[in-house]
């Protein structure tokens, strides 16, 4: 009788694992068909899907920057909004996702760089951002990257502005690598964190996020300069295009527009020097 | 020709840049470390697991059934962000090292549930009468088991014990997630900054772990062999 029981459960807790997998398949051909059926080809593009303010992937609905401007960007290349597939591509798996044909292109603050250049074209830049600090909004003696001798800094796995801060400019600071950002700033709530560096941007879309409005704030001195790119398969023809239509996005005030919305309710300014950018005709 | 040696320059710069020996050796020293704490746990809890007394075989058994079936990157992920940020149970005052500490906590408890059950399969391999025999001397529990039973099972369990030992080598990527500066770790940015050379990348790690494995493989396989008891 029990044996039968025990039987009887697994094969229940077996039965919701398959159902539950066939949700989920449903859920994705249903909105290929639907793409399908608004008519014309489709572009898939890649964002992130952790980074709220940028690329955040919250129920069905994709919010940040990077979707507003590659949203803007793909209409003006003559596909509708329903045209757009999302495709979530981590930062280590990008070159691959567009050199295998998995995604058309890439809006996934992506920053402009000379090794990625040999396998990958760029468009853009569509922004500039800088590498700076979030910082808990009480905080009033860290200003910059050289305050931080002896504090702990928090930062995502194999990320380039914690080691520039450790080579150039706090040798004494503790280094604190956790797999995504939220991580970060949920330790920098509970106290053990001083700090959290990357690329100003990302942590003033990290603030403004509604469970830690006001407590965080960015420290507005950065330390070096990222040119975020649209990402495009080596040897494309459409660097022209693009750059023409986030020149369209800055002049018709769109692009200031999502990026005011992405980031509101944090102290947060843009580096109005370097932004916004003018991308030329050719690929960057 | 000229692509062949222009793609070799771009990735000895990549190695210039990224050292890929030392954080394969911080892979090491913590399977060392947690190799020996794994091995001293694993050993108290299939004493428990043989011993006659009820509680302890409870305990035991409720102790491996729970870490082994829990996966290392909650383990790890508990340790970090539950005993080191909220509890703050710091091992250490050196910030980096209070970090490989936890995560030799961590790989310990979850291997240990898997030694336990390898000494225990060496225990099976002990015939009965080696325990009645030590118990009709007059030995108790634990003497039988430190003078007769164990040192048998031991030598019945290096196979399947170094099969935990080469899981656990490979296991020690996740520390990655209690920031450890580990391999798994320099990969995924050497990727990510260093795209032109993705393949010679994985391959360098891939090869770097034949090279740490395949010895503890040779060396298990001809110390089992060589202990095996003669029966």
């Amino acid at each position: 009788m029990r044996k039968m029981r025990i039987a009887m459960a697994a094969m229940g807790a077996v039965a919701a694992l398959t159902l539950s997998a066939c949700g989920g398949d449903g859920g994705s051909s249903g909105g290929e068909t639907q793409g399908g059926s608004a008519g014309g080809d489709k572009i898939r593009i890649g964002i992130k899907y952790d980074q709220p303010g940028l690329g955040y992937k919250s129920g069905n609905d994709f919010t940040g920057f990077d979707v507003d401007v590659a949203k803007y960007v793909a209409n003006e290349l003559g596909y509708s909004t329903d045209q757009i597939e999302f495709v979530e591509s981590p930062s280590a798996n990008r070159e691959n996702m567009l050199s295998n044909g998995q995604v058309d292109m890439i809006f996934a603050t992506y920053s402009i760089t000379d090794e990625r250049k040999k396998t990958v074209d760029f468009a853009g830049p569509y922004f500039v951002a800088g590498q700076d600090l979030l910082v808990s909004a009480e905080n009033t003696d860290i200003k910059g990257p050289d305050d931080l001798n002896g504090k702990n800094l928090c930062s995502v796995t194999g990320s380039t502005s914690a080691q520039r801060i450790k080579d150039e400019h706090a040798e004494n600071v503790n280094l604190l690598e956790r797999p995504g950002y939220a991580e970060c700033v949920t330790a920098m709530q509970s106290g053990q964190i001083d700090a959290v560096t990357t690329d100003d941007i990302i942590l003033a879309g990290l603030a403004a996020q509604p469970n830690f409005k006001g407590k965080f704030k960015v420290v507005g001195n950065p330390f070096s300069e990222e040119r975020y790119g649209v990402g495009l398969p080596k040897g494309t023809d459409q660097c022209a295009d693009i750059n023409a239509a986030i020149n369209k996005m800055v002049e018709s005030g769109a692009w200031e527009e999502a990026l005011t919305a992405n980031t509101e309710g944090v102290d947060y300014k843009f580096n109005e020097e370097l932004n916004p950018p003018k991308p030329g005709d050719a690929c960057a | 020709m000229d692509l062949l040696s222009e793609y070799f320059q771009s990735y000895l710069t990549a190695l210039e840049t990224y050292d890929v020996v030392a954080a394969l050796w911080v892979n090491i020293q913590l399977t060392f470390w947690a190799f020996l704490c794994a091995l001293a746990l694993g050993t108290v809890l299939a004493l428990m697991r043989i011993s006659p007394v009820p509680s302890f075989q409870w305990a035991g058994a409720a102790y491996v059934n729970i870490f082994r079936n829990t996966p290392l990157t909650i383990i790890m992920t508990f340790c970090i962000l539950v005993l080191v940020f909220q509890l703050q149970l710091n091992l250490s005052d050196d910030f980096d090292f209070n970090f490989f500490l936890w995560a030799i906590v961590g790989l310990s408890v979850y291997h240990a549930a898997f030694f336990c059950e390898a000494i225990r399969s060496g225990v099976n391999t002990v015939p009965l009468g080696q325990a009645e025999a030590a118990r009709a001397i007059g030995l108790s529990f634990l003497p039988a088991a430190r003078y007769v039973v164990l040192p048998q099972a031991f030598r019945g369990a290096i196979a399947p014990m170094g099969n935990t030992l080469i899981a656990l080598a490979k296991n020690t990527t996740v520390a990655t997630v209690a920031s450890v500066p580990e391999a798994a770790g320099l990969m995924k940015t050497m990727i990510e900054f260093r795209p032109d050379v993705i393949m010679a990348i994985f391959a360098t790690f891939a090869l770097g772990f034949v090279v740490i494995v395949i010895p503890i493989g040779l060396l298990t396989t001809w110390l089992s062999k060589k202990l095996a008891v003669a029966r």
